[in-house]
């Protein structure tokens, strides 16, 4: 009899604790992106998606080119198209051109795509166009654990419109194997007079930089340089530039608005603070490798991701492909929170208020939405729902190319990281920088009102000019602030300032 | 006799042409004097407003049709020269004409994006191979692509490889067409190569030399590929040129009407332009 409960009890034990293991291997044996965590259960893991019978039917989604955003999206469609039955059209889009292939059909009444992915500024031109996310969606248990800013991001007025799959923000990477190499810091020492440190300021940074500039640090026989930064024009370059600007520009003493003043509405880009950080930009164009200057955010990635450069700072995706296993600079990176400065402007004093002064830029990333004509919205909800259940969401924020990073509270967690290889310094000090982040009462959100498109384009452009030398830095933002007065004459003041007045709120953290 | 019912015969060309060609017209038009854009996608009338902006207030787009001016007229004139020089070298009875002249036309055969990808991933200033072997001879690194000046050089180069060889063609077959008999009278004369070429062949090639060139900067005047995929009009906006200018406001800021306007003010100073040129080069190469 006891060996029969004991048998018994050792097959009900091998049940309980391997079933879960049986499940995923089921899964994960077709589908090789989760293997390091099989299926996972929940409303739209593959087991729930298998269920589904969508043949016959055709998705179409518009989504980036490959392999930032647009990998995963097809990758995701293959797979969903194999559970479902499911016809999936995926087209690519260069980023700069997400916003008008889904507005053009979307001003013209059509729907030529189910799906549109784009940036999350773009929630105030497009809301008008996308279907609401369902309650069931909103409601399900893979959102409750999306932080509440990021709910928050793809919601306007308390409705969302785009379905979490990223989450976003600026953050310094810089090279651990460098910074912290003992033999370095002294050499440092004895040439500057300075510590070599993780670089608390902009000008901290520029001055390690350009140290580290054109010269074999690491040994491999090439050489390396300074800093990799995303300078090419309308390929989200005016993102870096509100990147640097924040520290100068962001004073927690003077709240009611960091792009315009929101009693007046007058542009603050080309107050002192701003031209600081483009006259600090236009230096960075001296340690950046040969064609910096052109670098767009793939090129980014793969600089840093590469081993070629010191320091960057921009989204997750070079951090995490220097992370991955097959980087030659695999666990040899370091993340921070952006360099800060030792002044920041103060708009009311009209005068540097002294001090150190850091502000967290949350730039928005990825967003994407199911069109409001579309006749597809049950699959296409379905296959964002997919896109970003537990299993692919892990798989995808493990992958630097993919460009899909932390949105969820379970992100933060060192061990998620440490599980896929990560020594557990780097995982923590990665999580405790995005965490920092979240706690910061200085944060810089970016610009979502009417014609948002038009102001950054404005603003890319002039900072562009100067980092070609076509412009110095204070007649560049000049120009720039003189089109977005036209802008908004155009757009009407008073549409821009309710809608920034959201955004506000949030930066003076009564939101 | 009645001969009414022939214009039914018109009718279709009519029709084509009004759709094609008329309606579009008169829609950008009417779309310039609209404000359509983002957040008020409505065929509103907002009477000269754009031509006004365009007029005192848009710099940027006169300073990108000037580059467009330079890049094209020097890119069809290297075009011309080196165009009128391969086609006088198989014109002529030599080794492996025929082979010469199918590998004359391959860039043009070649689609122009992938192309121009080619080029960018060659010009690369820290991976590609050009900075690589001219690091070799102790040459460089050149900013090929970051450099506002040189830049702009680079997207000649890549205009000039892809578009020559149609000038090719076309004054090779120029060539084929000349009668024989002046080349030898001027033959009989003891003529030298160059002064057969000067007196001879250059002004028997005229006509068609106008019209090469004429075709060849109606193209040119165009260019937006090579620049889109090279450069992306920088580095800042020193590669920009008008129509990739429109299609910024146009398609990437959505201001439809300002973009219609720029169009169509655009497409009046290219026919302007271009007739003048004609005439120009008609008074200049053509001796009475």
């Amino acid at each position: 009899m006891k060996i029969i409960k004991t048998c018994l009890t050792a097959i009900i034990s091998s049940v309980m604790i391997f079933s879960p293991m049986a499940y995923a291997d089921k899964w994960s044996d077709q589908f090789p992106h989760i293997k390091a965590t099989g299926d996972i259960p929940g409303e739209c893991s593959y087991e729930s998606m298998s269920k589904k019978n969508y043949k016959g039917k055709t998705l179409k989604i518009n989504t980036h080119a490959v392999p930032v955003m647009g990998e995963p999206t097809a990758l995701h469609a293959e797979q969903f198209a194999k559970l479902t039955g499911a016809k999936v059209d995926v087209t690519h889009t260069p980023a700069g051109d997400l916003y008008a292939k889904a507005m053009v059909p979307f001003q013209a009444g059509q729907a030529p795509y189910d799906i549109v992915f784009g940036f999350s500024n773009f929630i105030n031109d497009w809301r008008r166009y996308l279907e609401p996310v369902p309650k069931k969606y909103v409601e399900m248990k893979q959102m409750q654990d999306v932080t509440p800013s990021h709910i928050g991001i793809a919601s306007w007025d308390g409705v969302m419109y785009q379905f979490p799959v990223d989450g976003d923000r600026h953050y310094l990477k810089y090279r651990k194997d460098v910074i912290d190499n003992p033999k370095y810091q002294k050499k440092y020492k004895a040439d500057t007079g300075k510590e070599l440190r993780v670089p608390r300021t902009w000008k901290e940074y520029g001055e390690m930089a350009a140290y580290f500039n054109d010269w074999d640090w690491d040994g491999d026989g090439e050489k390396e340089y300074g800093s990799a930064e995303v300078m090419k024009k309308d390929d989200l370059m005016y993102a870096a530039f509100y990147s640097r600007s924040a520290a100068y520009s962001k004073n927690p003493k003077t709240p009611g608005g960091f792009f315009f003043d929101l009693k007046t509405m007058k542009p603050l880009i080309n107050n002192p603070g701003f031209v600081e950080a483009l006259t600090d930009w236009v230096e960075a164009t001296k340690y950046v490798p040969p064609g910096g200057i052109n670098f767009g955010l793939g090129d980014e990635i793969g600089s840093f991701g590469g081993g070629q450069t010191l320091f960057s700072f921009s989204w997750d995706d070079a951090f995490v492909a220097a992370m991955q296993p097959d980087s030659p600079i695999n666990n040899k990176v370091g993340a921070a929170q952006l360099p800060g400065a030792m002044k920041v402007w103060n708009r009311e004093s009209n005068s540097w208020d002294e001090g150190f002064n850091q502000a967290p830029f949350f730039v928005w990333g990825w967003a994407v939405g199911v069109a409001k004509k579309s006749k597809e919205k049950e699959m296409a909800f379905d296959y964002l729902c997919f896109f970003a259940n537990e299993a692919n969401h892990q798989a995808d924020i493990g992958i630097g190319r993919f460009g899909v990073n932390p949105f969820r509270d379970a992100d933060f967690q060192a061990d998620v990281w440490t599980q896929i290889g990560w020594d557990k310094d780097i995982a923590q000090s990665y999580v405790d920088t995005l965490a920092e982040m979240e706690k910061s009462k200085n944060r810089v959100f970016p610009l979502r009102v009417p014609g948002t498109f038009e102001f950054n384009a404005a603003l890319a452009t002039a900072a562009a000019k100067a980092l070609a030398g076509q412009l110095s830095p204070q007649a560049a933002l000049d120009e720039a602030a003189k089109q977005w007065e036209d802008i908004l004459n155009r757009v009407g003041k008073d549409n821009v300032r309710k809608a920034y007045a959201v955004g506000v709120a949030m930066e003076d953290n009564k939101l | 006799m009645n001969f009414k019912h022939k214009y039914v015969f018109l009718f279709p060309g009519l029709f084509v042409l009004i759709g094609i060609l008329i309606f579009p017209i008169i829609f950008t038009i009417r779309l310039s004097l609209s404000g359509w854009n983002s957040y008020t996608p409505e065929m509103n009338f907002i009477g000269i407003t754009n031509y006004i902006r365009l007029f005192t207030d848009d710099p940027r787009f006169w300073e990108s049709f000037f580059r467009l001016s330079f890049l094209s007229v020097s890119t069809v004139i290297l075009q011309y020269i080196i165009g009128f020089a391969l086609a006088l070298m198989v014109w002529r009875e030599i080794k492996f004409k025929r082979f010469f002249r199918v590998i004359f036309l391959i860039p043009m055969m070649t689609t122009p994006v992938i192309m121009t990808v080619i080029w960018r991933t060659f010009f690369h200033e820290s991976l590609g191979p050009v900075n690589d072997l001219l690091g070799h001879i102790g040459i460089g690194p050149i900013l090929w692509l970051s450099d506002p000046v040189i830049a702009k050089f680079t997207v000649i180069i890549v205009e000039v490889w892809q578009w020559t060889p149609f000038m090719f063609l076309l004054l090779l077959a120029g060539l084929l067409s000349l009668p024989k008999e002046p080349f030898l009278a001027a033959a009989i004369d003891g003529a030298s190569t160059f002064r057969k070429f000067v007196y001879v062949t250059f002004p028997l090639m005229a006509p068609i030399s106008i019209g090469a060139i004429i075709i060849r900067l109606i193209e040119a005047s165009k260019i937006m590929d090579t620049v889109f995929v090279l450069t992306s009009g920088g580095p800042g906006t020193a590669t920009e040129t008008s129509s990739f200018y429109i299609y910024i406001k146009g398609l990437r800021e959505f201001q439809m009407g300002y973009a219609a306007t720029l169009s169509f003010t655009y497409l009046v100073i290219m026919i302007i332009s271009l007739t003048i040129i004609a005439k120009v080069l008609t008074k200049l190469m053509i001796k009475e």
